[in-house]
């Protein structure tokens, strides 16, 4: 029996192995190495989302004051700071530029990145938003080395321009890490909540253990008996 | 209390269904690991019950706020995120427990006569389990929802002579859209779970009449003593009742932490295309239904088009489910456990485990020369179980069975 269940447990577990082995692309990405739990870098994350993408990128499932309440900034703050023009402290955060403007000048809308933490990954935006290069056949001068013929400018390149090469990573870390929060905002909760389950359950673990184990003595030294 | 008890059962058999059920429910002594995954199924299952009724209150099933509503749940109902994780990797949960149990059965042979009835209800909650997951996994309206449905149910427009019209006739349009959702929606709260619980409700009724097998095979109610009671047999309520719920805390540390640390556990649980919303225009590089359903998916390619119709690799997949009905009748064995078998069908429920684990992984593959080459290969192994099982189960040497079970 333990046999069996050593080799069933190897097996899948190999079989787990290579899966992931099989599985990642070809395409080599860096690791944006990002930490939800760093507030600073969420809030940098924030500003310079709404200073550098928001003019295009909507995030349309998350509100302003929603941002503030996560990652501690009062609503005065996120007033002065975050938003631009008239829009409300309550109000989805949607792009400046309009659809019909977009389709003209991109020829793309570009699209809504409230998810995009969840279905490209956050190593792919780290490292997307590091690979522009010059390429003098692009409308805007610039190409990207894992989206091709991307219809998006370099946005960051002053960014790039004056700060130096660790900085603008730490930078670029901070919009990546800012999108994977915006991308599960329950995130920031989620894993500490986990533990506090599974030290519950743990305790209650020990305890239903003992009470198997209290019931089935008399099964074990066969002192079972059906009552008459 | 006695007399409240008094008052109900001379109106409702309270006492009796009580006692027959689990006080005086009467288990063989010997059931090890593999005995907790009925009742994690059962938990499983209502524990999707309950989410489901929380997120059928949130959700919208319209193509046009299905995909907006899902994020509404996940970030501005209160602990919807928790819910929705629950829901979503009970489903995963759901099928990891059945496969489980079923392999339980093939280790033990618990189809084996007098059981053939539970193992027949039990495919067929299967198959209803993999229905009502296929049109759960609709309903967030993402790119594997829809791209998935678009391949599966296309797969009924290759019915020779039927096809075009049964197709409209189950999508109530031309293609996946917006009639789709909302019927796959009514199916997936209402018809499939009814099936589902009134099936689960016949399972348990045929099993409590023969009684549970057990890792030996030795049928307990051959040896009684002068009370009618079987000598190796416990009553379930408390000795199983109680082990049961070590086996549902063990479960639900493993379930809580897929939850709350990996819940999308790297898209094998929730795709990460599924993020993106449904776009008729644009087709993912990729479409995989979720592991649970991919070894069917696998026998599906597997089998070429003849004809210029897709129909025989329909039928390969419909196939590869409904001869699981025949099992009971396949296996000539005379012994029932894996512990007293001869070696022929131990190496072939290797090969068969072996199998269907690499269909399965195929299924979540791109088509390659190489991987289709294998998806052959193992449909072919996956049917020469069943096919050949009555020569395999009656050859070589069996080992004797105890008459009483083992320590």
């Amino acid at each position: 029996m333990k046999k069996l269940l050593t080799i069933t447990t190897s097996v899948f577990a190999s079989l787990t192995i290579s899966f992931n082995v099989l599985a990642s692309s070809s395409v080599h990405l860096d690791h944006a190495n990002t930490d939800i739990n760093d507030q600073k870098s969420l809030q940098n994350g924030a500003q310079l989302f709404m200073n550098y993408c928001s003019g295009c990128h909507s995030i349309s499932f998350m509100r302003y004051n929603r941002i503030g309440k996560d990652l501690n900034i009062s609503d005065a703050d996120v007033e002065k700071n975050l938003m631009f023009g008239d829009k409300k402290i309550g109000d989805k955060i949607i792009a400046s530029m309009s659809e019909k403007g977009a389709e003209t000048w991109f020829g793309t809308t570009p699209p809504d990145l409230s998810l995009v933490a969840r279905s490209k990954g956050t190593d792919w935006i780290y490292t997307y938003l590091r690979s522009f290069y010059a390429d003098k056949s692009r409308p805007f001068g610039v190409n990207n080395k894992i989206l091709v013929n991307a219809s998006m400018p370099d946005v960051l390149w002053e960014l790039k321009k004056n700060k130096s090469a660790e900085d603008f990573d730490q930078e670029v870390r901070d919009i990546t890490n800012f999108l994977d929060y915006v991308g599960e905002p329950a995130k920031l909760v989620r894993v500490d909540l986990g533990y506090k389950v599974i030290g519950f359950l743990f305790i209650l673990f020990i305890l239903a253990y003992l009470m198997k184990k209290e019931y089935w003595k008399d099964v074990k030294y066969g002192k079972w008996r059906a009552k008459d | 209390m006695d007399n409240n008890k008094n008052w109900i059962d001379q109106r409702f058999p309270l006492t009796k269904v009580w006692n027959e059920h689990l006080a005086e429910y009467y288990t063989p002594r010997n059931f090890n690991f593999w005995y907790f995954f009925g009742s994690l199924a059962m938990l499983v299952l209502v524990m999707q019950i309950v989410t489901g009724i929380f997120l059928t209150m949130h959700f919208k099933p319209d193509a046009a706020n299905a995909f907006a509503s899902v994020e509404y749940i996940m970030r501005d109902v209160d602990w919807g995120w928790l819910i929705r994780y629950l829901h979503s990797t009970g489903a995963s949960a759901f099928f990891i427990v059945i496969y489980l149990h079923m392999y339980r059965g093939l280790l033990y042979g618990s189809y084996k006569s007098p059981r053939e009835l539970i193992w027949i209800l039990g495919i067929i909650l299967y198959i209803a389990l993999m229905a009502e997951a296929f049109m759960g996994y609709v309903l967030p309206w993402g790119q594997m929802s829809y791209w998935g449905a678009q391949v599966i149910i296309s797969l009924f427009g290759s019915v020779p002579f039927i096809g075009p019209d049964l197709l409209v006739w189950i999508l109530g349009d031309y293609a996946v859209g917006d009639p789709a959702l909302n019927r796959f929606f009514s199916l997936h709260v209402i018809a499939l779970p009814l099936i589902l619980v009134v099936l689960v409700f016949l399972h348990i009724v045929a099993l409590h009449t023969v009684g549970s097998n057990n890792p030996d095979g030795v049928e307990i109610k051959k040896n009684k003593d002068k009370n009618g009671i079987p000598k190796d047999g416990i009553p379930f309520h408390p000795y199983y009742s109680v082990k049961d719920i070590v086996g549902v805390v063990v479960f639900l540390m493993l379930f809580s932490a897929v939850v709350f640390f990996a819940p999308a556990l790297n898209g094998y649980f929730l795709e990460h295309a599924n993020f993106i919303e449904a776009n008729p225009l644009k087709t993912p590089d990729r479409i995989a239904p979720l592991w649970y359903l991919t070894p069917f998916y696998s026998v599906l390619r597997a089998i070429p088009p003849m004809f210029g119709s897709q129909f025989p690799g329909v039928v390969g997949m419909f196939a590869a489910l409904l001869i699981l009905l025949a099992l009971p009748w396949l296996d000539r064995s005379k012994v029932k456990s894996i512990r007293y078998r001869s070696y022929p069908y131990k190496i072939a429920l290797g090969v068969f485990v072996l199998s269907f684990v690499i269909l399965g992984w195929l299924g979540m593959e791109k088509v390659t020369p190489v991987n289709s080459i294998l998806a052959r290969v193992f449909t072919v192994t996956y049917f020469g179980f069943f096919i050949l099982m009555p020569w395999f189960t009656s050859i070589g040497k069996t080992k004797q069975v105890p008459e009483r079970v083992t320590e």
